[in-house]
Parts: structure tokens; sequence; C-alpha cells
């Protein structure tokens, strides 16, 4: 459904040199840098994926959104998506797609929602049957009900961005482009947002893909991520792949009843250590929990012990490391 | 076209959300040009007429000129206001959509307080025709409604080259005024008071002169002759607006390849 080949990007930038002689220099004269925002990026995604899109800040993800949804042209490589591409084919591609851009509002600031729907109707063009019915079911499933009525200027940030994922959706796109659509708000709007996210998935099939810092996002909805840092493709696999990959640190943190005595066990290193508390860091592949829970009951009188897995964040940051983005 | 109007209404709405700031700034729009008048009006008081224009004739010229340009503020102000589109990271937005850009752009801004402008040009065109001995005719009609389409395209046309320079920088738009506030000061005088080059400016360059000069002097029976070519003038001028919409396109295309 979508198909990325070679895609490669570069911007050129003005230099710009501080004091005032320079810049008096730049008025008529002005060195450029050449930013390569993408080397070569090639994938493909099927339909009904929902795939998460990360990397740090300016790694080059909103420029693949961009190029993906038609705004941009890329300087060499291939697109096709659904059989069009983006930039040669933009006003018949972009009635199949919805973007969302998490930090800017599609929706006019002053009247109600409601008007700004009926405009987007007008805009794609839907036939008033088809809106009637998707409204509706948005209106339910986003529980808009109480704020459709109301101007956007005096709606919450998470009230807001449901309707912006409403308004997106209007023209029942078959892809849909999430730039960090969960920036800002609180959790039970987050969790609003991704649970609406997979039902749409699984209900209607769209394809998601998914720009986000926020792996919970991620985790709570993505079954594939693609890495991306320094404009290279770092990453294209499950997530499951890159815990198994990088995720093989646990945390053991364990109370016991007052002991002084130091607590070593080889494969582990102690993050920090009271005379009543200890957190280990362990590496499965070297030694097992349990070696190491029956290695401290032996030593101490155990009150409590947990478990924990490295969070994704965690993953992702020593991956960035390993990749050095 | 209908959906140009979908988008006049919901601007509307949003303006109609500010009423005392409607109404000011509507007012203070009435007043601007009039201040103007005023100075106008003076100056024939003591000079009685200028290069053989009398008072009445470029009450005309000016109510036209002040007329095209409300009206192109009104409803041109989304080319006109297009720098904070690019600077925000709106034009994204339209490109996303499955409408042209030129139509979106048009429809992302109305400035409705323009209406105070309309009505003092409004008043001083009734009052300068009451007082003018023209002899009506259709075509006559028709020519006048002309002169406020053409001045309204050129307008539109300059705002939409300002506009089309923000792809590439966003400062020193200021140049766009001296084109649009600056050719509406000059045209609102007949051209031909003015030295030679400065006419011939604002007839084949930025054609101004097309919107009230030449154009009355058909109505007003000034012609010699040429009352054809007068008459067609407006029509003429109304293509400035033809090279615009093509570096518009240029422009749009150049954006797609550098995203700055």
């Amino acid at each position: 459904m979508i198909h990325l080949e070679g895609i490669s990007k570069s911007y050129k930038i003005a230099k710009r040199s501080s004091g005032l002689r320079q810049a008096a220099k730049a008025l008529f004269y002005r060195e450029h840098t050449t930013i390569n925002a993408l080397k070569d990026i090639s994938f493909s995604i099927k339909q009904g994926e929902i795939v998460g899109y990360i990397g740090p800040n300016g790694a080059g993800k909103s420029t693949t959104i961009k190029i993906m949804s038609g705004i941009l042209v890329p300087d060499t490589g291939k697109c096709t998506i659904m059989g069009y591409t983006p930039w040669k084919d933009r006003t018949q591609y972009v009635k199949n797609i919805g973007v969302v851009f998490g930090q800017r509002s599609q929706l006019w600031w002053d009247v109600p929602v409601i008007d700004s729907f009926e405009l987007l109707k007008d805009i794609y063009k839907v036939p008033q049957q088809e809106y009637k019915s998707t409204i509706d079911l948005l209106i339910e499933t986003l529980e808009l009900q109480e704020i459709v009525q109301s101007p956007v200027r005096q709606l919450s940030l998470g009230q807001r961005m449901r309707c912006e994922i409403a308004a997106s959706l209007i023209h029942n796109p078959k892809i849909i482009f999430l730039d960090e659509p969960t920036i800002g708000l609180d959790a039970v709007s987050k969790i609003a947002v991704r649970q609406f996210i997979k039902t749409i998935n699984k209900e209607k099939g769209v394809t998601v893909i998914l720009t986000t810092h926020d792996m919970n996002d991620i985790e709570a909805l993505a079954d594939r991520v693609i890495l991306i840092g320094k404009g290279t493709l770092l990453y294209d696999g499950n997530l499951e792949e890159l815990r198994k990959q990088f995720g093989t640190t646990k945390i053991i943190t364990a109370d016991y009843a007052k002991n002084t005595d130091p607590i070593q066990i080889p494969g582990t290193a102690a993050l920090s250590w009271t005379p009543e508390r200890i957190v280990l860091s362990i590496d499965t592949e070297r030694v097992k929990p349990s070696e190491v829970i029956t290695h401290l009951s032996n030593k101490v009188e155990l009150l409590d012990v947990t478990i924990e897995t490295k969070p994704i964040e965690d993953i992702i940051v020593q991956l960035y490391k390993e990749y050095q983005i | 076209m209908k959906l140009y109007f979908k988008y006049l209404s919901i601007h509307f709405k949003s303006q109609m959300q500010y009423r005392t700031s409607f109404w000011l700034l509507s007012i203070g729009q009435f007043f601007i040009p009039f201040s103007i008048f005023v100075g106008l009006y003076f100056l024939f008081e003591r000079f009685g007429q200028i290069k053989g224009w009398q008072f009445f004739e470029v009450a005309l010229c000016f109510a036209v000129i002040h007329m095209a340009f409300s009206l192109s503020e009104c409803f041109a102000r989304g080319f006109d206001m297009f720098s904070s589109l690019v600077v925000k990271g709106e034009f994204d937005r339209l490109l996303v959509r499955p409408r042209s850009t030129f139509v979106q752009v048009l429809g992302s801004k109305f400035e409705f307080t323009r209406v105070g402008r309309l009505l003092q040009s409004v008043i001083v065109l009734v009052w300068a025709l009451s007082n003018l001995p023209i002899e009506w005719s259709t075509i006559k009609a028709i020519t006048l409604a002309l002169m406020i389409v053409s001045g309204v395209f050129i307008f539109t046309g300059i705002y939409m080259l300002a506009a089309t320079m923000c792809f590439w920088t966003v400062q020193g738009l200021e140049v766009a005024s001296i084109f649009t506030d600056g050719g509406r000061e000059m045209a609102q005088y007949p051209l031909n008071i003015y030295q030679k080059w400065v006419a011939r400016f604002f007839t084949y360059v930025i054609p101004f002169g097309t919107v009230n000069y030449l154009p009355l002097q058909y109505i007003l029976g000034k012609g010699d002759g040429n009352e054809l070519i007068h008459m067609l003038t407006p029509v003429l001028g109304s293509l400035f607006i033809l090279p615009c919409f093509l570096v518009w396109q240029f422009g749009v295309r150049h954006y797609r390849s550098t995203g700055s």
C-alpha cells in the first residue's frame, strides 16, 4: 500500500553568522550549507498496519511525513502510495489521507467545532449522507456530544485533540498520519486518543502512521516501529524483537531486614544500596532473576521483592546511544 | 466558487464573535480615506482644477480606486496576510487538502472591517456622479463596473506577488505596499498630472491607469476618438492577474521542493 524506495532529501540552509559586519554582508551574499535531511530511506507498509515512526528531534521524521503526504517533493527516490505518487497527483491523492499535526490546529478558532466539520465536508466534497453517518459515529466514539457546539478557543487541549482527530477522518481516509497526536495531553486524554486510534484501525482498516516521543503510545499501539536517526533508517521491525535485542536488562528491587554487609552478586550491578534496600540491574543473558533472588535470600531476610522490565523509553535511549544519534 | 462562499460565511461568523471591535474598526476605516478626501476637497477649493480635471471628475477617480482597494483588502486579504500563514506552517495544511492553493489562501482570511472604507467611497461615488453631466448608457455603466473589477484584480495580483515572495523570505515585504498603498495614492488623481514616466509605469507595468484614468476619458467624454480602446482598458488591466497567478504557481512549486 505504501512503498518508499531510496528517498533522499536535502535542504539548503543559509548560514547565519554573528556580528554586525557579517549580518551586513549577508544582505548581499549568503553562504549556504546543505543538510541531508533524509538519506536513502526505503520501507513498505501494508494496509491495516499501525506503524510507529520514531527518532530524536531533527531526525527527519517530519520530512518523511511531509513527503508521504504530498507537501514536499524529494530530491531522489520513488514513493508510491495507493498507486499515487503523492507530490505529483496531489489533489487526487490527498483525498485518501488524513493528517493530524499535533502542534497545529486545523479547526477554525472562533466558531463552533461543528462548523469546522461542515466546512471540511465541503472542502473534501463529502456527500451529505455519508457525512451524516461518519460524523455521528465520530461524535459518539470520541464523546464529542457536549463540545461540538462550543468554539475551539474554549476547549481544553485534550478536547481539542479529539476534535482534531475527528476532523481528519471526516472524509474517511484510508491512511492517517498522526504527528505527535498525544503531545501535551493528560493521562486520561492520552488513553482516550490511543483507544480511538486502535478502534478505527480495527474496524475500518485504516492504516496508521504515527510519530511520537511518547514510547507509551508506541507500546500501546504499534506492532511495528521504524527508527530513524540523522536521516537514515536504523531499525524496522516489531517492538518485541527490539525489546529482545536491547531489553535484556531487568531491575530487581529488594527490601530486607536491616543488614549492613555489602551484597555482591555476580552478573548484577547495584544501582543503589542502603541497609534496608538494594536496587539491582541484571543482565538476563548472564544470570536468571530466580538465581539472583535465591542468592539474596541466602544472604538477607527478604521482606519484599519486585522485578521490572527495563522501560521501552530506556531501550530507545540506549538505541540512540548505540547508533550515536 | 461555492467553497469560497463557505469560507466567507465561516469567517463572517468568527468576526461576529467580536462585534464591538468590528464596529470600531469599521468606523476607523471610514475615516481614514475620509480625511484624505477632505484634503482633496480643499485642494480644489484653492486651485479650481488640475490639468483640465474638475473636482467631481477627480472625486470619481478617487471613489473608484478606493472602492477597488477596500474590496480587495476585504476579499483577497488571505494573500495580503500570507506571510503569517507560512511562518506558522499553516500552508502545509492547505497542501494536504484536495483543493487548489489559490482558493484556499483566498479563503484563509477576510477583513470585513473594510466595509467602512467601502461605504465612504460609495458615498463619494454617488456624490460625484450626481454632480457630473454624464449622458448615461448601458455600456458606460458596464464600463464603470468593470473599472472597479479591474482595480480589484490588480490589487489582488500585487498581493499575490508579495505572497509569492514569502516562499523565499518573510522579511522585507513592505516593498509590496509601495505598489498597493502607493499605487492607490497615485491613482486617486488622474495620471496625466504626473511626469510621463510615472504615468507610463502605472499604465503598462502596473496598470492602475486602466482602473480610472483611461476609461474615465470615455465616460466623461474627454477622449480623443479612441473610445473603444478607452472603454476596453479595464478588461486589459484585469489581465494583470494572469502573470501573477503563474508566478504564484511557480512559488508553490519552489516551496514544495525546498520546504523552507
